[in-house]
This record gives structure tokens, sequence and C-alpha cells, in this order.
């Protein structure tokens, strides 16, 4: 699926792409990459990165924003090498090795944020900060989370947005043009939820709970204020098990980032930037 | 022409307006529909049913496994084979089957077959079904990532521990085991026929042509709307440099024998429209999980047999259309008879398995079905296929005597 531009979207830049391959080629990532300054990683989430968003462009004004699909979907491969959770961080691990990258703060939504987390926790030295955008990774059995990866698409766009009806919600999702480009998109969807869904199926406590204390970073977690689909009790657990993480709070529903781009990339500016000095 | 019954133990006491109700038979279908007191009436009428079938001349008696709902009461479809493997004799069991991918180890499903075979006298049959994507990865929650990988590693075991005579060592990605030396062991050699139920993707036709095995096509469409996967199932045996022996191929279809067509509608649509209405009311969430399928079946257009695109096509379903589409050959003793010889016909199948309890069909009726099936039906079909051999048949299976 192409990355094209954000209907919408006040944005003037095109991102590069970048695809580095890792042992021996078994895993191949598709990376886009955009911006000048210290390097910032961030992992999507279920809905995969269907345009450069207005947050990426803002970090991107400050930092050199690296982004990449991972394995399974939007031009990504080596799924199939991957089980767990820990093989996904490893392999990110690999990856910045490969881009030449030491350090890098790194930042990650819902699956994405579980993704930053273990790689975090993994690997301490790689983080120099680490900003959680309403992280999966965890289970409660008193906040249970929906089922993303089966909702149906009418049933999960109401747990998504503050506001369904917004231009930031309608935007998100263009009619396909054709029968051939709806079944194209469909054939997308499943292929991108089957492969996250591998790594948290049927359920995504998948050990992060038992390497969270290592995390050494500074991290920030931001949640929307109005998040449907991720509990804020979510929110509390991952404060109380990093050491000296703060939660802070969002005008939004679960895709906060996408419905306050300039609240969500000023806060993440506000935390990264002491730390890439 | 071998002809089975197949039975699906459907609950038949969903309230009147289930559909409308609940939103799914299925996976979160609510505890409180589900009466053991009734439960226990239906076991009993269910093996009755299925034991009264072979008195009447059937060759096979099909059980299998669903969990987690109203539609199927056969989360272990052995128990229901061991119950019948000491009420019947003749008769082939035909399980199809045990999900492979659902049980760690699955040398448990080596071992109760081979029980099985043992007990009823070499009369197995083995199916290995994927599974639904409501059973495998909603109920028992394999990521569907992993379903099929798990399914062919499983498979690999089961027919080891079946024919090695070593103790062995088993070093798979998703089974670790230091010593498989199964007891008891199949009376079949080298293993009971292994069958293979399937709804319709390209890998599973292609895996089970290489591997010698009987593919089930379990359709809920009819054998109208089955052409065109039947025929794809012929291309791919053919595309592989495979024998057209018609008795690779199993196909599932609803019947209602009656006196009369007329007494047949009677007799049969309202138990027909609450299996069409009410037990194959999945919500679209658990109808397919995303991955349940690959991508390349995906992409020859098949569709799943339940969810909402299922639905909204049969909503306004008429007798009349059931009768019209296929989804049920039913009438007459004749037009059963020549209905099922088109259908046998012109998808290619040996092993015809005949659903003859239909949604809440009371076991009257299901008799009386089974009764006139038995008579007026099958010796008519018997000798379809005649000079070609089934090589899938259970060994200690035996033909019926001929009817007085």
């Amino acid at each position: 699926m192409a990355v094209g531009r954000c209907a919408g979207c006040p944005a003037r830049m095109t991102p590069r792409e970048r695809v580095v391959a890792i042992r021996e080629g078994a895993v191949s990532l598709r990376c886009l990459v955009e911006g000048r300054g210290a390097p910032v990683v961030f992992f999507h989430s279920f809905e995969g990165l269907r345009a450069w968003p207005e947050f990426l462009e803002r970090l991107a004004r400050r930092f050199t924003v690296y982004a990449p699909l991972h394995p399974g979907t939007q031009g990504s491969d080596g799924l199939e090498t991957l089980d767990e959770p820990l093989d996904l961080a490893l392999a990110y691990d690999e990856w910045l090795g490969a881009l030449g990258l030491g350090s890098a703060s790194l930042v990650g939504h819902f699956f994405g944020g579980m993704v930053a987390a273990e790689l975090a926790a993994l690997c301490p030295g790689r983080a120099r900060g680490l900003v959680l955008l309403s992280p999966m990774g965890l289970w409660l059995d008193e906040a249970p989370l929906p089922d993303v990866a089966s909702l149906p698409p009418a049933d999960l766009q109401p747990l998504l947005w503050k506001n369904p009806a917004s231009a930031s919600a309608r935007a998100w999702a263009p009619p396909p043009a054709d029968e051939e480009a709806k079944v194209a998109m469909q054939i997308e969807r499943i292929e991108r939820l089957a492969a996250m869904g591998k790594f948290v199926w049927p359920l995504p406590d998948r050990g992060l709970k038992k390497r969270l204390h290592r995390i050494s970073a500074p991290t920030l977690l931001l949640w929307g204020d109005a998040d449907r689909l991720n509990p804020l009790a979510y929110g509390e657990e991952f404060v109380r098990r990093i050491k000296g993480a703060e939660l802070r709070l969002v005008a939004g529903g679960h895709m906060f980032p996408y419905e306050s781009a300039e609240a969500t990339a000023g806060s993440i500016l506000d935390f990264l930037a002491p730390l890439a000095a | 022409m071998k002809l089975c019954v197949f039975h699906l133990m459907p609950y038949r006491f969903l309230p009147e307006d289930f559909e409308t109700r609940y939103r799914s038979v299925w996976v979160d279908v609510p505890s409180q529909l589900y009466d053991p007191e009734k439960g226990r009436v239906l076991y009993h009428e269910f093996l009755d049913e299925l034991e009264f079938a072979e008195a009447a001349g059937f060759d096979g008696l099909c059980v299998n496994e669903h969990h987690q709902n109203a539609y199927g009461l056969m989360p272990s479809p052995n128990l229901m084979a061991a119950a019948l493997a000491r009420r019947t004799s003749r008769a082939a069991l035909i399980v199809l089957g045990n999900s492979l991918a659902l049980y760690n180890p699955p040398v448990r499903v080596a071992e109760e077959f081979a029980m099985l075979d043992v007990l009823s006298g070499g009369r197995l049959v083995a199916g290995f079904p994927v599974g639904t994507s409501m059973d495998s990865n909603f109920a028992y929650g394999v990521p569907p990532a992993t379903l099929r990988e798990r399914y062919y590693e499983a498979h690999d075991l089961v027919i080891q521990a079946w024919t090695r005579a070593d103790v062995f060592a088993f070093n798979g990605k998703y089974t670790q085991l230091r010593y498989v030396n199964i007891w008891p062991r199949p009376l079949q050699t080298p293993h009971p026929p292994v069958w293979i139920p399937g709804g319709g993707s390209v890998e599973t036709w292609e895996w089970t042509a290489r591997q010698d095995y009987v593919y089930c096509y379990l359709s809920y469409f009819g054998y109208k709307h089955a052409k065109k996967t039947m025929d794809g199932f012929w291309e791919a045996i053919a595309r592989l440099g495979a024998d057209e022996n018609p008795f690779r191929a199993g196909f599932l279809q609803l019947v209602g024998v009656s006196e009369t067509d007329a007494q047949a509608e009677t007799d049969y649509a309202p138990h027909v429209h609450y299996f069409y209405q009410k037990c194959l009311n999945v919500w679209e969430g658990f109808a397919e999980a995303p991955g349940y399928r690959t991508v390349r079946t995906l992409r020859t257009g098949a569709r799943p047999q339940v969810g909402l695109a299922a639905k909204q096509i049969r909503a306004a379903l008429t007798w009349k259309d059931y009768v019209e589409q296929g989804y049920i050959v039913a009438g007459s003793p004749a037009t059963v008879r020549e209905q099922l010889t088109d259908c046998i016909r012109k998808l290619r199948v040996g092993h015809l398995m005949v659903l003859l309890q239909i949604g809440s069909l009371p076991k009257e009726l299901t008799l009386k079905n089974i009764e006139l099936f038995g008579r007026e039906v099958l010796p008519h079909l018997r000798d379809l296929w005649v000079g070609q051999k089934d090589r899938w048949w259970p060994s200690g299976a035996a033909p019926a005597a001929p009817l007085e």
C-alpha cells in the first residue's frame, strides 16, 4: 500500500523511503524517513501508516523521524521468522544497528507502543527517551481490551475516535475508487492485522510485564482523555511498572495523535528535546 | 458409491427471536440458553438416530468437532464415536474430525483415534480439519498467522506416531517431545484412512492431493453453488497428475425425503429455516479472523460461509429458494434420487454425506427421513461409480445387508 499525502493536512513534506535488510535478507524492513536532527523512531499501530501524519511532520521539523513498517505489513517482510514480541524487538535492535543508529528516542502508538517498550526494556542502551502513546502489551482482568484485530470496521470506528464524525476521522478512511481497489484494500487490511495479530493473539500479555523494570530511559506516557479502546487503567499500570514514568492526558480518543496532532507533537517535543541535546 | 449420514448435533431449543436478539450462535452465545436436562435428551436422540442409520443401510456415520456454540454440541466427537463403536457393528465411523492444531501435544489425537480404531474393529476414518476460525482462533485462541503451520506440524507428528515402530524424538516448532511411542496402535495398516474436511482453500486441495487423502467439501450453500469449488479441486488434482478417482472427494448435502414434494415442505421447511437463520447466525467479527485464510485463497474470491455477507444472502430465502438453489435437496424419493444423482455426477464425489437431522428437526421426523432415504433413495445411488476402487475406506467396515 502506498503511503501518500494525508488529505486535508497542511503537510509539505514527502518522506524518503529506505528498505533495510537484516539477517542476510530474512527480514527486510521498509521505513519512511523525514526531517533533520537527532533520530526519533516511530512505531505504528494496527492502522498502519496510511499517510505521513501531521504529528510526525511536526516532529520532523526538529528530529529525523524514522517510521518503519512492521514485518508482514505494507512492504516489510520476514514475519514467518518472528514469533514473539521479543523476536520483533530483537529484529528492531538489529535494524537500528544496520541504520548506523546507536541510540534513538523511541515513540510508539498502541501496538507500536508495545514494540517501543519491549525494545527499551530489552536493550536499554538503544533508547534515549521513550514516549508511549496509549500503548498495549499488558492485560488487566478488570479492564479487558476489545478484540481489535477482529472487530468489524463499523464497530471499531466509534472506539477509535473521540468524534467519529470529525474531519480527521473521516479523512482517515477515504472510500475506494472502484471494486478492484476495494478488494485490494480489504486484502491489505487482512494481511496487516494478521501480521501484527501474530504477536498479541489472543491476548497482548506476552511477557512485557516481566521486562518493564529494565527500562532506564526517561519515559512519558500520553493518553487520549476520551480513549474508548484502551482504558486509562493501563496507563496507570505502565506508570507503576516503569521507574520514573510520567502520564499526561491529551484531548482526543484512542487516535489522539491524529485528532490532536499539535498537542501530541508539542508534548513529545517538550519531553524529547532536552534529552536529545 | 458410499453414502454416509452426517450429524451436527445442534441445540434444538433456541428461542424464537434468537437471531435478532443475540449476535452469535458461536463463541459468545449466552450459556443461559443451554439447558443440560434438554441436552441429556438430545444426546440420546442423536445417538439413536445415528444407530438407526446403520440399520437403514448407510455405509458410514459422520460426527465432527466444534466449540462454544449451539450449532453443534460435540466439543469432542471422539466421545460420540466411542458410544457408536459399542452400539454399531458394521458402519464406518467417520470422525471429521479432530482439529489437529488445537491439541498440545497432538499425540493425544493419535492416541484417541488409535483407541477408536481398535475399539471399533478398524472402522475409523480419521478426519483432520484445520477447524473453523470461530473454533480455532476465537474459542481456542490459536493465532491465525500460525494456525496452518501448527496444523501441518501436528499432522506430521500424528502420522509418524502411528507408523514408526521406533521410539523417536520430535523436535517441532510447536511441539517438542523426547519420547514418542503411543499405545495403543491403530488396527488398520498403515493407519486409518485420512479425510480432510475443508471450505475451499487452494492450499488444502493441493496438500490433500499430494498426501493422497480424501478431500471433503463441507458446504452449506448446497450442491449447485459447490460446482465452482469442486471444479477447482478436480483441476488441482489434474494439475498434480493424480487420477480422477471420485472417491478422492466427499461432499456434504442437506437432504429431506418425504412422501411427496409438498409433504417435504411441511416436514422440513421450519427446521431448515431454523438451521440457516439460527444455527448459522455467526457475528461478523467471529466469521473469519484476519489471517485465517491465506492471501492466495482470498484472491480466488472465496468467501466465508458465515458472517454478514452470508447472512444477508440467506436472510430472504424462502423454501422455494432453498430447494431451487440446492441448499437442500428435498421432495419425494423420485425427486431426491434425481437431484442427488445429478449432484454426485456433476461434483464427481464418491463419498456423499447427507445431513438428515437439520436444525430443529425432531427425532420422529429425522427417523422418517433416514428410513425413507435408506429404503427409497440409497439403493438407487449405490451403483454409481461401479468399477472405481475406494482406496480410502476403513478396512473393518462392511457393506449393508440387502434390505428385505
